[in-house]
């Protein structure tokens, strides 16, 4: 489903990603994990199209496609979803105007007229209810005021609504205290199927007990060192990155 | 003949309609010679020193107002607040409107200045009121001054919650130019609260000059909300000088959202008359083209425990330019005084110009006065997050706007004038979001 391939990137002139080589297929649930300063967020926001990152080598392909040349929001058209570890605030829009402004945004590069309103408010009961979301939330100012895992679940709402190929969790743990990652990591398994792929983005170890990785990569210094199963990011838990470096 | 020198000779074809008799008149007489000593303000004065009249001043207006004119409701109700009932005030050309108007006298008063002007009943409000607070040196609030006869006058009595909002809407019309000048009056008595909605549309093409003046007196614990929307078509100009007088613990808002004219100029004035008083001064300014939108604002905090609250938002596209001037006096007897000042901007191209300066006047010593001013893009961030939501960067960045806007729009105390202003927004910055969910 999603293949990325010796990829260099660098920010400013400084290399981070130094050949990344990953494969990740439809139904996968994929971690990656590594100490600060490895290159975790950076791969995640050039898988993203951030263009704040210089791609310098190798490729993204997705279902056959390079999206080298596809800006963030084709790729997002093209079924990439990131969930941000710092989600934007945007006063005086709703959670539910601007999932609905993104939802038709989406249809409209696909050459498809606006979902009807009736659809829409059916999908959105839908997927709040999946993901115990309360309706008042709906109203909010996206992201204004919310706390951490308020933050999170809404991230995870949108990606639910938006039904994406390959979700990229980045550092979703980080601000949560267990309850909310226990909720978090239920909407993401509820999500999970046959047809889309997860690639989970984290520090620590703890989210894995909930969103269980098929693999786990360790990143250092923007390379993979070790691939392996679940068990590598217990032993990675327990021994400290030193130990793979 | 310049339009200085128009307006001086045309006061005695004013005089014939007037009691040149009344102490009015009297004042109306001394308002006209200092305007004749100053003249109309040039670039050489320093609260002018953004804004040029200049070229608005050449054309050959029409300086007294004709007959009336007759406007359908149809070609104007979209200036009006749509699902709400309202008293309103309307002028056509400087001239009052029966038909489009909706006064009263029932319980508090919604109706025209220049009844208040000449009826002996009004003779002791007027005395007591009457350009009271309006600065006597200023050339333009004298020149209103002068030709003072036709307005709203607004007296709500104390513990009067008026139910609806009242609208004052001065339309221009015609093929000649017009040189209008309005003069309103607002006096709010104690614990009595009032909210008004000011608008000032040209309904031609035609070059319009408005000089408008409106005195507004705030009794103890009156609470007023006062809104400005100016829109207007690119031939119109504004000079809006409002000058606010507040009672202890009154609480004034006045929140101006200036979104078109070719050269509009908004001079606010608050003036403390008591203690633990609140005054917010809050604006939208979303412009392109040549347009120019200046915001003159003072604050005189004369009394100790007050607050003040200003926060003006601006974006400002093509060649387009802004100016805001932030006065804040705090005199040494204001002990306690909070006064904050913001003031944000937004520049979409090269060429608009945004001048912005604060001006604090600080003598006493237990106080606390914050300002602040940016001028900057939009948040990159926050950009790459609604582009990854497949929001198009064209669309996020409308959206951006929009949201930038929102502290300021989500203080309008009228719902439906809220939902007005939030769809005039979003069609100037091009959004499209669903309100209807």
């Amino acid at each position: 489903m999603l293949t990325i391939k010796n990829l260099h990137a660098s920010v400013e002139d400084k290399e981070i990603l130094k050949g990344i080589n990953l494969e990740v297929k439809a139904g996968e649930v994929h971690a990656i994990m590594g100490p600060n300063g490895a290159g975790k967020s950076t791969l995640s926001s050039v898988i993203a199209g951030n263009e704040n990152f210089e791609v310098t080598e190798g490729e993204i392909i997705l279902e056959g496609e390079d999206l080298a040349d596809l800006a963030p929001e084709e790729r997002a058209h093209k079924g990439i979803f990131m969930s941000f570890q710092y989600p934007v605030e945007i006063p005086g829009v709703s959670v539910t105007n601007f999932i609905k402004t993104a939802i038709n945004e989406s249809r409209k590069a696909k050459g498809l007229e606006d979902m009807p309103a009736n659809e829409m408010l059916k999908l959105i009961k839908e997927k709040s209810e999946l993901l115990e979301i309360d309706r008042k939330f709906l109203s909010r100012s996206l992201n204004e005021g919310f706390s951490g895992g308020e933050k999170k679940r809404n991230e995870i709402f949108q990606m639910a609504m938006l039904d994406p190929k390959v979700a990229i969790l980045d550092e979703t743990d980080s601000g949560l205290d267990i309850d909310a990652l226990r909720i978090v990591a239920n909407g993401v398994n509820k999500l999970k199927n046959e047809n889309n792929a997860v690639i989970v983005i984290t520090h620590y170890q703890r989210l894995l007990d909930y969103i269980v990785p098929d693999f786990v990569h360790v990143l250092h210094d923007g390379k993979i060192v070790k691939t392996g199963g679940k068990e590598l990011a217990l032993e990675l838990e327990e021994k400290g990155y030193d130990w793979v470096k | 003949m310049d339009l200085k020198e128009k307006l001086l000779s045309s006061f005695l074809a004013f005089e014939q309609k007037v009691d040149i008799e009344s102490d009015l008149h009297d004042v109306r007489n001394e308002a006209l010679k200092v305007f004749e000593n100053k003249g109309f303000p040039t670039k050489q004065e320093e609260a002018w020193k953004y804004t040029s009249l200049n070229a608005v001043l050449a054309t050959d207006y029409n300086i007294l107002p004709k007959n009336e004119t007759d406007v359908d409701w149809k070609d104007v109700k979209k200036y009006f607040l749509n699902d709400v009932d309202t008293y309103k005030v309307v002028f056509i050309n400087g001239v009052f409107s029966s038909h489009l108007s909706s006064t009263t006298h029932d319980g508090l008063d919604v109706c025209l200045m220049s009844s208040a002007l000449t009826k002996p009943k009004y003779k002791m409000v007027i005395d007591t009121y009457f350009n009271q607070i309006a600065n006597k040196e200023d050339s333009l609030t004298n020149l209103n001054t002068a030709y003072a006869f036709e307005g709203a006058y607004i007296n709500i009595p104390k513990s009067t919650v008026v139910s609806k909002p009242i609208e004052i809407l001065y339309f221009t019309t015609g093929d000649s130019s017009n040189f209008v000048q309005p003069r309103n009056l607002v006096i709010v008595g104690e614990n009595a609260h009032v909210q008004i909605i000011e608008r000032h549309q040209a309904l031609t093409d035609t070059a319009m000059f408005t000089n408008s003046v409106t005195e507004i007196f705030a009794s103890k614990r009156a609470i007023v909300d006062y809104y400005k929307l100016q829109n207007d078509v690119q031939t119109a100009n504004l000079v809006d000088n409002t000058y606010i007088d507040q009672k202890q613990e009154s609480r004034v808002s006045v929140h101006t959202f200036s979104f078109g004219g070719n050269i509009t100029r908004n001079n606010l004035n608050f003036y403390h008359k008591g203690e633990r008083i609140d005054s917010t001064l809050k604006g939208v300014t979303i412009i392109g083209d040549k347009q120019h939108v200046d915001h003159y604002t003072l604050v005189h905090h004369a009394q100790p425990n007050c607050e003040s609250h200003q926060n003006y938002k601006g974006i400002y596209d093509d060649r387009s330019t802004g100016v805001f001037n932030g006065k804040i006096y705090v005199d040494k007897i204001a002990q306690k005084t909070d006064a904050f000042q913001q003031n944000n901007n937004i520049l979409l191209t090269d060429k608009a110009t945004l001048n912005t300066k604060p001006q604090l006047e600080i003598f006493a010593d237990d106080v606390k006065c914050s300002h602040g001013c940016t001028i900057g893009q939009l948040d990159e961030s926050a950009m790459f997050y609604m582009q990854q939501r497949g929001i198009p960067k064209k669309e996020a960045k409308a959206l951006l706007m929009y949201a930038f806007t929102d502290e300021v729009l989500s203080s309008v105390t009228i719902p439906d004038l809220q939902l007005k202003l939030q769809k005039l927004i979003s069609m100037k910055l091009g959004v499209n979001i669903g309100f209807e969910i």
